[in-house]
């Protein structure tokens, strides 16, 4: 209980501070500390529900469950790990003149708040307060996109402003529908968009009216997980905003928003007779995987190379709920956690490698090895770990996802394998020159802060090998829960 | 529909007509200072329609709705939104991408559109009359139309206030209102969202010297090599 309000309280507290604060030297150290104590209070909180269970709290307007315990932790941990990644990075970009002291201060205050919204998307029980955390999330990052104000940048912050502030305002009908079905069951008031409720009574809730709410839900939440033909903002937004914001927005925004389809997809197939649900997640999960295969060759600049990346996998983990049952659900959730790890970490080296070279573009960036070959080698292996190499985790919740649809969708297994493949030869063959090619770059005023991605690497391994006992106890359950 | 409808419903049917006329007309208006009376009429409307709602059904918090929905709508943004303008100092007329009447032979399609999605919501629904749903729908379509077919910064924003407006619409009339908490989230929402694009306009004009949206699409997929 303690833990839950200090999980969602200390990162606002952060936010208030460095508002005031953000300009200052120490404000990455403040901002590091912020961040250490959300952490530490999410372990608490896990720690609680370890021994203790699941827990509804503060006039069942929170709750914490198996589906997203193991994602409040995975996002204070990475929240973390971006802060101290964005210590050196950022002052190295203030030194380079990119940035005033008045936007890091908007900087590293957004930077907090940004993470108060998903861990209260997270965390609420109430589905109307969900879309609002999901739009606050998007408020927060927007300026943080334009941090650079270049005219791309304000382009991609204006892209990423419109595109998702249409695509939630459809999530908001979605709810609304879900509301007015669930008010006939449960009665008006507060009551009727409580989770846990909807989730007792769902087998009474009307199904036109929830089939025509989940349309509208997955093409709200859907905009912000990337899924396409929704995903124009992405890409821009990835590559135009600094480093650590394309970290958490593909680490952690993203998952995010696919918790809120895949919570939205527990109440309708509840409700639904036929698998209108299923059929729309594994469609929209496929045509991501296959477009963003497809689009990945093509790109000229490395953080819109991982960006589209991010696209495909989001669409394989949304073909794997969309499927369903307890293997597939436990691949998905595997897979929320390990791309989220690889891909921020392949986020920080990409940001330093950028920073040594001076440029974006892939063929600016040659032989990282030879410059440096901390940023070289974390580069190689986090590219490794995304394409799916064993031993990484990202391996096994792949199998796990190609195994099942061999079983279960015989023929979404073909396409899958083909996109995958396509993926690999062409991020593969971005990332070799840029690794082992001709070095071009210079020394940096400050020490790259590469603790962090090979921590991050090291978990990606570990899930590979070795899944710790609650960890699996949890996707277990929460695989069954999501049905 | 006979004469034996309760007077409170009459009375959200025609705050349900007149948001489907506002939203015609701010289809169809090309000045940005008649844009913005347009939409804090179409808040009024909403306020009003909401007030309706809650007298004729004895809800009270509805009350605090309406009242937030005058404030919000009807007075705070708008003078947001005039204040920005006087401020950019632009009172230019807009230009579509299409012309008028195309726009509003669009616009009938989605109504059209809007009400047959609505029909088999409606059919369910005890609250309020029929048509409302499929009204509020429309607005929201036709607010996205707006989005679509303008290419100034200002008029997509009041295209998508607009459209925050029809959905609002559409809860008031299909659920009465929703939970209180919720509401004031989304009204907290769209004031800091507004707030977040005037600091964005200033961000552009800065930049780019205008307001027009055709200097924003330099960023495209590279071509294939």
């Amino acid at each position: 209980m303690i833990e839950l309000v200090a999980v969602l309280v200390l990162p606002v507290v952060g936010a208030a501070v460095l508002a005031m604060a953000g300009h200052r030297r120490v404000a990455a150290e403040i901002n590091v500390a912020a961040s250490g104590l959300t952490f530490l209070a999410a372990a608490g909180l896990t720690a609680r529900v370890i021994g203790e269970g699941p827990l509804l709290a503060l006039d069942r307007l929170f709750f914490v469950d198996p589906f997203n315990v193991f994602l409040v932790a995975l996002t204070a941990f990475v929240g973390l790990t971006t802060s101290l990644f964005s210590r050196p990075y950022m002052r190295i970009e203030q030194q380079h003149g990119k940035l005033s002291p008045a936007r890091l201060r908007l900087y590293h205050s957004m930077f907090q708040l940004f993470m108060a919204t998903m861990l209260c998307a997270l965390l609420t029980n109430n589905m109307g307060i969900l879309w609002v955390a999901m739009e606050a999330a998007t408020l927060t990052t927007v300026l943080l996109v334009s941090l650079y104000r270049t005219p791309a940048s304000l382009e991609a912050a204006w892209k990423y402003f419109i595109l998702c502030g249409v695509g939630i305002a459809q999530a908001l009908f979605g709810t609304i529908l879900l509301y007015f079905a669930a008010e006939k069951v449960l009665g008006a008031g507060g009551g009727a968009l409580l989770w846990t409720e909807l989730d007792a009574v769902k087998g009474q809730l009307e199904p036109t009216v929830l089939g025509l709410a989940f349309v509208f839900l997955l093409v709200g939440y859907g905009t912000k997980v990337g899924l396409t033909p929704l995903h124009n903002w992405l890409p821009d937004a990835h590559a135009e905003g600094p480093t650590p914001v394309s970290a958490v927005l593909s680490g952690l925004l993203l998952n995010v928003a696919l918790y809120a389809v895949v919570r939205c997809k527990v109440l309708v197939q509840g409700a639904v007779a036929t698998p209108v649900a299923s059929h729309l997640m594994m469609g929209f999960g496929l045509l991501s995987v296959v477009v963003a295969a497809f689009l990945l060759s093509r790109q000229k600049d490395v953080k819109r190379l991982f960006a589209y990346s991010s696209i495909e996998h989001m669409g394989i983990v949304t073909f794997a709920f969309g499927m369903g049952g307890p293997i597939a659900n436990f691949a998905a959730l595997l897979h929320m956690t390990v791309h989220s790890l690889t891909k921020s970490a392949i986020f920080f080296t990409v940001g330093h490698a950028a920073q040594k070279t001076g440029t974006q573009l892939i063929d600016g960036i040659r032989g990282l090895v030879a410059i440096s070959p901390v940023i070289g080698w974390g580069l190689a292996l986090g590219a490794l770990a995304i394409l799916g190499m064993p031993p990484f985790g990202v391996f096994a919740s792949e199998f796990l996802v190609l195994t099942t649809a061999m079983r279960e969708q015989p023929w979404a297994t073909p396409i899958l394998l083909a996109a995958l493949g396509v993926a690999f030869a062409a991020v593969f063959s971005k990332v070799q020159p840029m690794v082992f090619g001709e070095p071009t770059g210079k020394r940096l005023a400050h020490r790259p802060a590469m603790i962090p991605v090979f921590v991050h690497l090291g978990l990606v391994l570990m899930l590979g090998l070795w899944i710790p006992p609650h960890l699996a106890a949890w996707y277990r359950e929460a695989a069954r829960l999501i049905g | 529909m006979t004469a034996a409808l309760p007077l409170y419903q009459q009375l959200i049917n025609l705050g349900a007509a007149i948001m489907l006329l506002l939203a015609f007309a701010m289809l169809a208006q090309r000045r940005v200072l008649t844009l913005i009376d347009l939409y804090a009429a179409q808040g009024l409307t909403l306020a009003c329609s909401t007030a309706v709602v809650a007298w004729g059904t004895h809800q009270p918090h509805l009350y605090a709705s309406a009242a937030l929905t005058l404030a919000l709508k009807v007075a705070l943004l708008p003078w947001l939104l005039y204040r920005l303008i006087r401020r950019l100092d632009v009172r230019w007329e807009f230009e579509g991408l299409l012309n008028v009447p195309t726009t509003m032979l669009l616009g009938i399609v989605l109504v059209v559109f809007a009400f047959n999605l609505a029909v088999p919501i409606s059919e369910l629904a005890s609250t309020v009359t029929r048509a409302t749903l499929g009204i509020a729908m429309a607005t929201v379509l036709l607010a996205f139309l707006m989005m679509i077919t303008r290419r100034k910064a200002l008029s997509q924003v009041i295209g998508f206030l607009s459209m925050e407006n029809g959905l609002f619409f559409a809860a008031t009339s299909a659920t009465y209102g929703m939970p209180m908490v919720v509401e004031l989230g989304i009204a907290l929402d769209v004031l800091v969202g507004m707030l977040i694009l005037g600091v964005f306009f200033f961000q552009i004009r800065e930049q780019f010297d205008s307001l027009d949206l055709r200097h924003l699409e330099s960023l495209r997929e590279p071509d294939a090599e």
